[in-house]
């Protein structure tokens, strides 16, 4: 088996950078060679071997799943790529700037042949210094991309003042306080900051702390889309969480755009690792709890309109 | 199902054939051999001889052919006719460089080709149609007789006359469609979905639905017998060989041939008798005898070299092989 290829879902709103990241990307010396999936293919200043023009085409999975969108055009273009193994070492889809990242992410759990051949190592999402904040307001796709995010690229900082950046820091913030973030002008971040991230990667998920850790104190409560992190300081019982998790993503799937735990579950001595996207869940046990760590069960959801209370209690009736 | 003696061999008959790169497609013209390749080059072969020729600028996507020609569509957004002399001939060009997704050709010469949701079908004297599919197509196929093209696409097939204004007929069933076949006696049409199955029409006034569920993964290869009663597919751990006698599959099971602890990638019948060729992701290529399962080892395993395209030459006495690590060869059957 060999290695799979990494591939980097870029998304931002319309006009945030995008295109000026991908063209950095690609012409920047860094040894790596790409096959750029983009959208609005020739119109977009992008030129080159391996790039592919996409069309979004979004359907669901007869798997009764009702979220379960996969985008097929990902897969045939996918499929097509994997002819030419060798001529690339990672991939980058570009997304249109009013796209769902959930089905792009979903396709890579649900395609057996995409998860065999390569794998989601991050979303990055472009956002723009100056116009997030009123985007915020009218654009749900705008929301749901920042909610999405394991890597947020704050763009054109060089357009608003220091009050107003840290205002929109913090509105990112309250959304998302797990995704790492970049502050940037004409989208000038370090390449390495986005690759490789391994943010899909069980293995890697090695906690979930907040990156930015005063995140969402004074903001959250205004936001629809916010993140929520509940704690039972001990072990749980897998008899009680399996079916509770497995209820939450079947219920509330549609309205969970991310979530993350890391469980300790009663007498087993490996970590209980899993991530899950909308009503898509992959977990598994991982590495041994160290001896003086701390043994304990921590769930990190982002959504929409979730209800705080309902999920802590459901939790802590988990506890073994 | 498996025997308990080790396949008898057929090795000593394999002339192996360096294709360097990905087979897409392998096919038989009247001079020799032609692979199409995923770097974008075809491979010509004739008794050992080879000659590589560069046909598309990117890579290979989709291939067919006829007598005298391979036919392939690439990721350059070119279909081009590459013969055993000569240059290749560019057949037609997407403006806009977009990937050419499926090509197919008829006995009497119609060819059809998409890029995008753009289908495009010619027929014998080069004119030209133009249908907008409501998603991207990613099978084509025509009738057996007559000149309607099958679209397979989200939700359904298509069912086109290019020379009529005709709206397409179109057979709903809710899925993405992905590779498309129609049987020889016109009857049945069959897709292969993303969703681990194949699903059928029997056409007619009223067409009927026919399901065929139960794969490990998406069965991308189809074959139909020589006598149309028998249709072979990839996707589960041996070749799935469906019934298509009188009404079709529908409540028969199907014969399971070859079953080993690998997974099958191509299938391809023979020409004139019920021998099927199983080549699976490990490398390793059976011959079937469908009558009695027994088997002939054309090729034993081999790392990384999962079998990508096979091609009965038309007498029925060569079948022709390629790899996904860019081994290929040619089998003569023993007289």
């Amino acid at each position: 088996m060999s290695e799979k290829i990494p591939v980097t879902v870029l998304t931002g709103y319309l006009g945030a950078g995008k295109t000026t990241l991908l063209n950095r990307i690609l012409t920047e010396e860094h040894g790596k060679k790409f096959a750029v999936i983009v959208n609005e293919f020739g119109e977009a200043g992008i030129d080159g071997d391996l790039v592919v023009g996409a069309d979004e085409e979004v359907f669901e999975m007869n798997n009764g799943c009702i979220c379960c969108t996969v985008r097929g055009d990902l897969i045939r273009i996918l499929d097509g790529l994997m002819k030419r193994k060798g001529k690339f070492d990672a991939i980058i889809v570009e997304t249109t700037g009013l796209a769902d990242p959930a089905p792009v992410a979903q396709t890579f759990f649900v395609d057996q042949d995409v998860g065999d051949a390569t794998r989601l190592d991050a979303v990055v999402t472009v956002t723009d210094a100056k116009w997030l904040k009123d985007r915020l307001k009218d654009a749900p796709e705008a929301k749901n991309q920042i909610a999405f995010a394991d890597v947020i690229i704050l763009n054109k900082t060089d357009l608003v003042t220091p009050e107003e950046l840290a205002e929109v820091e913090a509105a990112i913030r309250a959304i998302n306080p797990y995704a790492k973030l970049h502050k940037a002008e004409r989208a000038n971040v370090d390449i390495a900051a986005l690759l490789d991230r391994n943010a899909f990667d069980l293995d890697r998920i090695l906690d979930i702390e907040p990156d930015f850790l005063e995140a969402g104190h004074h903001h959250h409560h205004a936001e629809d889309v916010r993140s929520i992190s509940l704690t039972v300081p001990g072990d749980v019982d897998p008899e009680k969480f399996m079916p509770w998790i497995n209820d939450i993503a079947q219920i509330q799937g549609p309205n969970i755009l991310r979530s993350k735990g890391i469980l300790s579950f009663k007498d087993e001595p490996r970590r209980f690792v899993f991530q899950g996207v909308h009503m898509i869940l992959d977990g598994d046990l991982q590495r041994d709890w160290k001896p003086g760590e701390k043994r304990e069960s921590r769930l990190v959801f982002i959504g929409r309109g979730l209800n705080e209370n309902e999920l802590r209690k459901g939790f802590e009736a988990c506890a073994a | 199902m498996t025997t308990l003696n080790p396949p008898t061999s057929l090795r000593e008959h394999v002339t192996p054939i360096a294709a360097e790169t990905h087979v897409v497609s392998a096919h038989w013209v009247k001079q020799g051999l032609l692979f199409g390749l995923a770097d974008g080059r075809v491979l010509r072969w004739r008794d050992g001889a080879t000659e590589f020729v560069e046909a598309h600028a990117g890579g290979i996507l989709c291939a067919t052919g006829d007598g005298g020609r391979l036919i392939s569509g690439g990721d350059d957004g070119r279909v081009v006719a590459t013969g055993f002399e000569g240059e290749p001939v560019e057949l037609a060009k997407d403006p806009k460089r977009r990937w050419i997704d499926a090509i197919t050709l008829s006995g009497s010469g119609n060819l059809a080709w998409n890029s995008g949701k753009t289908v495009q079908a010619r027929d014998e004297k080069g004119r030209v149609r133009t249908l907008e599919a409501a998603s991207t197509p990613q099978g084509l196929v025509f009738a057996p007789k007559g000149y309607r093209l099958a679209i397979a696409q989200m939700n359904g097939v298509s069912l086109w006359y290019p020379n009529t204004e005709a709206k397409p007929e179109f057979l709903e069933w809710k899925g993405s469609h992905l590779d498309v076949n129609w049987s020889s006696d016109g009857r049945f049409v069959v897709t292969s979905m993303q969703e681990n199955a194949l699903h059928g029409w029997k056409l007619g006034d009223k067409p009927s639905h026919m399901r065929m569920t139960g794969y490990p993964a998406k069965p991308r290869s189809l074959s139909w017998s020589h006598d149309g009663l028998w249709l072979a597919s990839s996707g589960a751990d041996g070749a799935i060989v469906w019934p298509f006698q009188g009404d079709g599959p529908q409540g028969k099971a199907p014969r399971e041939c070859g079953v080993r602890h690998a997974r099958v990638t191509r299938v391809a019948f023979h020409p004139g008798a019920l021998v099927l060729a199983i080549g699976y992701d490990d490398g390793c290529i059976l011959l079937v005898r469908l009558t009695d399962g027994s088997e002939l080892l054309v090729r034993p395993a081999k790392r990384g070299s999962g079998i990508s395209a096979f091609a009965w030459d038309k007498a029925g006495k060569r079948l022709a092989f390629g790899a996904e690590d860019g081994a290929a060869g040619v089998l003569a059957l023993p007289s």
